[in-house]
């Protein structure tokens, strides 16, 4: 493990067990976050994005929800392993989350204030008056405007685009080494998306966090992460900086997705692409690429193995027959 | 807020106005009076009794007189009950009722959010499916099943309690207990039910995820994040429960003897025993209009969201 390593999840699992069966959401999920990185994790709904990150955070809903193993390393011990007060600790102070939708996030009932104050107490034990004026230094930081007079409003007080702002400012409150951001933009307006991706950028920067950034689009990954993990299925089927992967994308579905983003320089008369078919249901999935169904290179082997993890370099992998020595 | 309160106040006289007209002509559509006796009453003796309540009046004549006591707080004399006025009849009853009523509400909304609570945190686990188990046994066994049972067991078999009675009886404040215990029952089932459920839904929302992201105790989470979102539907159900509890206390009172305005209100609706009927309906509906305006008033600073303007 390299020094600038923050995190390091490793071959974690995270398993529902539902009534039609069990449901691997996560199956064997390993990536590294760097110092100060974006990484951003990509994938269609389902294949796991969400659920590795509560995963991180140990927050998965339990039943049906279970971590069935592996390991997530944070600054040289297991999360995964600590006690359930060690992990309150390292919630919203070492590691903080984002939500997608804005508007059901915040607490409807307790003031902007309240609900901000009550995190930089709990973690950095100021005095709720030092607490608030912390929390009114985070609100203007986080470009909203007269931040004394807004942080005694209730959440409905404010727009979408603002309640996110103000969930920004309240993960960044403590200073926190990792940012998780699930997908942060989704619910928003396009004008407001660009304007949030920017400010997360800005912050996490200037208070040297890492950022994991959970998202379904490629645009947005493409402006603002150093590295890149490609979700299907519940595991990680390639992996690598963003440029090589944008430049050179080896799985068959980490191409498929490139080719389906409309591009701007290339007008093209032709239908836009879209990867034939839809992604498995993960309950019971049997042991094959589950890509296979879906994919124009698929061998024999792919329908009964699933294909074992390439190491192209030290950053990239991919998980797919077509190359290492199952070729 | 003090604007909304008056301009909520001000509705309520309409709706008291036509509350009162509407039951004056009704109970005078119903067949019977209250002089009507197996009896024949001599016409002669008919027409004086007729003419001292001044029932030999047009009808119309009869409702502005009565409307125009009503304003003056004076309900009239009681038809059957000769030496008592309506006023003297319900001021001894409704205390009462409304003891019990409050005391049974106060109880079942204690009860039920603290069993709904458990439930809702040891959801489909043994506690819960017990709490459950109660709150259908509650919804539908009926009050004067219930009554009789604790009746036999805690003052005939064990004699722990008096069978009946009330407060200024020499048992004293014991008396209130088994009433106020059936009544609640039913109430008590529906309130726990309905918060098991509202704190099951606020527990898996999105600000509750967001405050266990936070980092804070999950006692912490619960005291704070959840119970007050969880509450609102409780609150909204207290005002039809409190005039549900009030109206349904007239089994009860039967049952355990309770001298409340239960006994009066079935009595006079048989004897059209006129202006009680019409003070049953008049303080009920009073009560009814006020617990739905302090509903109002506590959803309000309950919920932020809503605004009075």
């Amino acid at each position: 493990m390299t020094d600038d390593v923050i995190l390091q999840v490793k071959d974690l699992k995270a398993y529902f067990k539902l009534d039609e069966g069990l449901l691997k959401a996560v199956d064997g999920v390993s990536f590294d976050l760097r110092k100060g990185e974006t990484l951003g994790i990509v994938g269609e709904s389902g294949s796991g994005k969400s659920v590795t990150n509560l995963a991180i955070m140990r927050l998965i809903p339990s039943p049906p929800g279970r971590i069935a193993g592996g390991e997530v390393e944070f600054m040289g011990k297991d999360i995964l392993k600590m006690s359930e007060e060690e992990v309150r600790k390292i919630r919203g102070n070492k590691i903080s989350m984002i939500f997608q939708d804005p508007m059901t996030c915040l607490n409807p009932f307790l003031r902007i204030s309240t609900q901000m104050v009550e995190t930089i107490v709990l973690h950095q034990g100021l005095d709720k008056k030092a607490a608030k004026d912390k929390a009114i230094e985070m609100l203007k930081l986080a470009g909203i405007p007269a931040p004394e007079k807004r942080i005694d409003q209730y959440p409905h007080q404010f727009s979408g685009g603002m309640r996110q702002r103000v969930m920004i400012a309240m993960a960044l409150s403590c200073e926190p080494e990792i940012l998780i951001a699930d997908e942060p933009t989704t619910a928003l307006d396009v004008t407001i998306q660009a304007q949030i991706l920017e400010l997360i950028n800005d912050l996490s920067a200037r208070l040297g966090t890492a950022v994991i950034l959970i998202t379904h689009s490629l645009g947005v990954v493409a402006g603002m992460c150093d590295a890149i993990c490609v979700m299907y299925a519940g595991r990680i089927v390639e992996r690598g900086n963003a440029d090589e992967i944008f430049a050179d994308p080896k799985h068959p579905y980490t191409q498929g997705l490139i080719k389906s983003v409309p591009r701007l320089d290339k007008i093209s008369t032709q239908r836009l692409y879209s990867i034939p078919g839809q992604p498995p249901n993960v309950i019971n999935l049997p042991d094959c690429c589950p890509f296979f169904p879906r994919c124009e290179r698929a061998m024999d082997v792919c329908k009964t193995k699933y294909p074992k993890v390439a190491e192209l370099s030290a950053k990239r992998s991919v998980a797919c027959w077509l190359y290492g020595e199952g070729k | 807020m003090s604007r909304f309160i008056v301009r909520r106040f001000l509705s309520v006289i309409p709706t008291f106005l036509i509350i009162v007209t509407l039951s004056f002509f009704l109970i005078r559509l119903a067949p019977g009076g209250p002089f009507a006796r197996e009896k024949k009453i001599p016409p002669e003796i008919l027409a004086n009794i007729m003419h001292k309540y001044h029932m030999d009046e047009p009808l119309i004549n009869q409702y502005f007189r009565y409307v125009g006591d009503v304003l003056h707080f004076d309900l009239g004399p009681s038809f059957r009950y000769k030496d008592h006025t309506v006023n003297e009849l319900l001021g001894a009853a409704f205390p009462v009722s409304i003891t019990l009523g409050v005391v049974s509400l106060g109880l079942a909304v204690f009860f039920g959010t603290l069993v709904g609570i458990i439930s809702a945190l040891r959801q489909n686990k043994w506690q819960d499916y017990a709490a459950m188990s109660v709150a259908v046994l509650g919804i539908s066994i009926p009050l004067f099943v219930v009554g009789p049972i604790l009746m036999l067991v805690f003052a005939l078999k064990l004699k722990w309690l008096p069978t009946s009675g009330w407060i200024n009886s020499r048992a004293g404040w014991t008396t209130i207990i088994m009433p106020s215990m059936t009544l609640m029952l039913p109430y008590f089932a529906y309130i726990a039910r309905m918060s098991r459920g509202s704190i099951i839904e606020v527990l898996r929302s999105d600000y509750v995820r967001t405050a266990r992201a936070k980092g804070l105790k999950e006692t912490v989470v619960i005291r704070k994040h959840v119970l007050k979102g969880a509450m609102l539907p409780i609150v909204t159900y207290l005002g039809p429960a409190f005039s549900g509890i009030i109206t349904g206390s007239v089994v009860v009172e039967q049952i355990f003897v309770v001298p409340g305005i239960g006994k009066i209100f079935v009595q006079s609706a048989l004897n059209r025993d006129y202006t009680v009927i019409m003070g049953d309906v008049i303080v009920y509906s009073i009560i009814l209009i006020t617990a739905n305006f302090v509903v109002d008033i506590l959803y309000g600073l309950l919920d932020p969201r809503i605004s009075y303007k």
